[in-house]
């Protein structure tokens, strides 16, 4: 295994750790129009992600410089071609942090119901465009020569992507349901055990056929596998929720998402982004990636602080172990 | 095309506005860090309730501006992807690295334990949770350092070689791109004015509460603490500023002689106050001149000869061939200006309320003031009549904001004073832009930026002022009495959280 197929890996690693991560606490996002009924439960639900939605976040930061440092090509292409999309991700991802931050910093109800908005939207679309644009990715798009994306914007909307897009979407939902379900307390806790059962049930029939979908187009020996760890977990994710095992269904629905980013990066792989026009314009671990040297340096960084951001932000999840409920927000109307 | 409407003109707008406005959170994020670190640090050291309701106070600002720095961050991270993905390609095995470094140890130091910072203060013992905002303002300065030295192989790639047969630049040496003169003086230069500008804000801040006799106690050491900072920071700018333009001297002359709109050398070269140039001809209409200061700071002695735009333009001809190689001189030159200019005015404030509000040097002991009262300002031997008093805190309020200003053209000077680079003597801007990228999706995305931080400025300053204006909080029984235990104490199980969004 060449370095540059380690950083195949590693790349696919921090992506992994992306969804399963912000994954929650998107679907939590979603949850606040979904799940809450008053306002004090959206602060709830907010607050069960509070502490930790920014660290979740420069998951998705270091994957971009990663990328940038290990598979230039692949960053320059990516993000240049798919340049709409992902304006849109970002817009609605500095008006999430910006709406977690300020949302309690006024008391007047009008701000404070804008920010929900906000956090709804900014939460909702990201979860979905996500799964657009790693739709688009494994299936491959129009590259030339030079690699430059010569397909337009509607290009990317294709059926594929955009089921793609309905998979992350519901299954991150999914997520942060029984995320919510193992963090809370109270009356929002039981609800939240009964929607996931229906969400989760909505992701399934969609992940399934999506995988199946890909696994056809695309699979091999390999991503079959990962595509059975994905259903399987998935359905003892719903059957842990049924029997009230929060931290199972939790882990099992995380499980989900791990097998179902790995069977995505096993069919790319040793493709980063297959050419729709020419499989020899392709980019591959080979013709995407930067020098031996490069590669090199950052294996050390990685082999070293990623540890590391292991094990300090499991200590955070670990401070912040307590059930949040009601009782524990100040002010309700606040 | 329309060299307005190129898409290399556009990609460029589009990053020097998200830039300088992402600059704008920057310095104030690094500094106030620290200052609010230091503030707990006194807090937890010496039990006094103004260091904790202190801590609280800047921490709110802190918070609120951070938030801001964070996001505007992100896109950041992407742009060169989207906009210049030539430069991505030809630099990313060189510019990538230490992009990856800064997210993978900083940007995870910050946002883990700011979050612990803000949620923490019922969930850890004090001095854990004192240790978080120690962690957040390392993660601040390390994000700072990786960049700049990203930004510093741009301003003087080392530590590289040109692979022809790829066609890109590729990284030999990480360490020297870490260490090199350029990364030094820059992270050097830039620390020394962030704390510059936290310093000022902290100032005129306090000024605002002191000129009204509210909250002194908090005020009294908030200023005593400010205009420390502001000293000190303002005299490392200073230093640094001087080291840093020494370096470009030698590494980029044409920036500096735009920097002086020098358009022919001298010997000994003046260094110009005002200056109106023709750009047209290759020469200032109107000069106003120090004789001598411009050698001086370009190599420390009165007499020697500086090279100027025309010579330096035709050198650089002869070594890469015909064209055009001067930045645009009335920007860097009034860049180069405003950025000293701003700067030094509030380190001059910071100097002037330093003296002013001594506590026992010089100072008869007839005005020297306790811990409840507004400093007195005492010039001589008497203390300032109620204007002059007046004067020198709304001076401080208004001038705020003049670091802010000093950063911005900082930047602008020193990027546009690279132009037509993008990497200095390797790469065009006008080959770095993304080809794929149309027209109307740049435009698309410098409306839709432009339109988003205006009405997010708008926000971000009500909410400051509110804060402000507001004063530090009330303490109450649970701020006195942090958890013992990880987690939070058993006994308080069911009460309402000590912070919650």
């Amino acid at each position: 295994m060449e370095l540059h197929d380690v950083w195949f890996v590693l790349i696919a690693v921090l992506w992994t750790g992306y969804f399963f991560l912000e994954g929650f606490d998107f679907g939590v996002g979603v949850l606040t129009r979904l799940l809450a009924r008053n306002r004090a439960e959206k602060r709830v639900l907010i607050n069960t992600i509070g502490p930790v939605w920014d660290g979740n976040e420069v998951w998705l930061l270091t994957a971009g410089g990663a990328t940038f440092a290990a598979f230039p090509e692949w960053y320059a292409t990516l993000f240049s071609g798919f340049y709409l999309p992902l304006l849109a991700i970002l817009i609605c991802l500095i008006v999430r942090g910006v709406a977690f931050e300020y949302r309690a910093k006024r008391p007047e109800e009008n701000w404070q119901r804008n920010w929900e908005t906000a956090i709804f939207w900014t939460s909702l679309l990201p979860a979905f465009l996500w799964g657009v644009a790693f739709g688009n990715i494994v299936r491959g798009v129009r590259l030339d020569a030079d690699f430059e994306y010569v397909g337009t914007v509607w290009d990317l909307l294709n059926p594929y992507a955009l089921l793609g897009g309905l998979v992350t979407l519901t299954l991150f939902t999914f997520h942060g349901t029984v995320f919510t379900a193992l963090k809370t307390v109270g009356d929002i806790r039981e609800r939240a055990r009964k929607l996931a059962l229906k969400v989760g049930l909505v992701a399934a029939v969609l992940a399934l056929v999506f995988l199946l979908w890909t696994q056809v187009e695309s699979g091999d020996g390999a991503s079959l596998a990962a595509f059975g760890v994905a259903v399987a977990s998935l359905v003892a994710a719903l059957g842990a929720n049924q029997a009230g095992r929060e931290g199972w269904a939790f882990t099992l629905s995380g499980v989900t998402i791990v097998a179902a980013v790995a069977m995505l990066f096993l069919t790319l792989f040793p493709n980063v982004m297959p050419s729709t026009l020419d499989p020899e314009w392709s980019l591959t671990v080979t013709n995407a990636s930067s020098s031996p040297y490069t590669l090199k340096i950052m294996t050390w960084l990685a082999v070293i602080a990623t540890p590391l951001v292991l094990l300090y932000q499991g200590w955070t999840y670990w401070v912040f172990r307590k059930r949040i409920g009601t009782q524990h927000i100040a002010d309700p109307v606040h | 095309m329309d060299l307005a409407l190129a898409p290399e003109t556009l990609a460029r707008w589009q990053f020097g506005i998200t830039t300088v406005y992402h600059f704008l959170f920057v310095p104030l994020t690094i500094s106030l860090a620290a200052l609010v670190a230091g503030l707990q640090t006194a807090w937890v050291r010496t039990e006094k309730e103004k260091y904790l309701r202190a801590t609280k106070f800047w921490g709110k600002l802190f918070l609120i501006n951070i938030a801001m720095g964070v996001v505007t961050g992100i896109v950041q991270e992407f742009q060169f992807g989207m906009n210049w993905s030539d430069y991505s390609r030809f630099v990313g095995d060189v510019f990538g690295a230490p992009l990856a470094f800064e997210a993978l140890i900083a940007f995870f130091f910050e946002s883990t334990f700011i979050g612990l910072w803000i949620f923490g203060w019922d969930r850890l013992p004090k001095k854990i949770h004192l240790a978080c905002i120690w962690m957040v303002s390392i993660g601040t300065l390390l994000s700072a350092y990786f960049i700049l030295a990203a930004n510093s192989w741009m301003q003087h790639p080392v530590g590289y070689r040109i692979n022809g047969e790829k066609g890109r630049a590729e990284l030999t040496d990480f360490w020297l791109v870490l260490t090199q003169n350029t990364t030094l003086n820059q992270v050097f230069h830039s620390f020394s004015a962030a704390f510059l500008t936290g310093g000022a804000f902290m100032v005129g801040i306090a000024a605002f509460h002191l000129m009204r006799k509210k909250h002194i106690p908090v005020m009294r050491t908030s200023l005593r603490l400010g205009l420390v900072t502001l000293a000190v920071g303002g005299l490392f700018t200073a230093i640094s500023g001087d080291t840093l333009g020494k370096v470009m001297y030698e590494q980029q002359p044409m920036k500096m002689a735009a920097a002086e709109a020098l358009w022919d050398g001298e010997e000994p070269a003046p260094f110009s106050v005002f200056a109106y140039g023709d750009v047209d001809k290759g020469h200032n209409e109107v000069a106003l001149e120090i004789p001598g200061l411009l050698s001086f700071l370009a190599h420390s002695d009165f007499e020697s000869y500086v090279p100027g735009i025309n010579d330096t333009n035709e050198a650089l001809q002869e070594k890469f061939g015909p064209g055009d190689y001067k930045p645009i001189v009335p920007v860097a030159y009034w860049g180069f200006r405003w950025m000293i200019g701003f700067g030094m005015a509030s380190f001059s404030l910071g100097l002037l309320g330093l003296w002013l509000t001594r506590k026992k040097f010089l100072l008869p002991a007839a005005y020297r003031t306790g811990e409840d009262e507004v400093p007195r300002l005492v010039l001589l031997k008497r203390p300032l009549g109620s204007r002059l008093t007046r004067l020198y805190w709304l001076a401080a309020v208004w001038t705020m904001a003049f670091p802010l200003i000093a950063n911005a053209w900082g930047w602008i000077f020193t990027e546009m004073g690279r132009q037509p680079w993008v990497v200095y003597g390797v790469m065009r801007t006008e080959d770095a832009v993304s080809p794929g990228v149309s027209q109307a999706e740049v435009i698309t995305s410098m409306t839709v930026f432009t339109l988003l931080y205006a009405v997010l400025a708008v926000i971000e300053v009500r909410l400051l002022v509110k804060y402000v204006k507001a004063g530090p909080p009330e303490l109450s029984d649970s701020d006195l009495n942090p958890p013992t235990k990880l987690g939070g104490d058993v006994r308080d199980a069911d009460k309402p959280m000590a912070f919650s969004y």
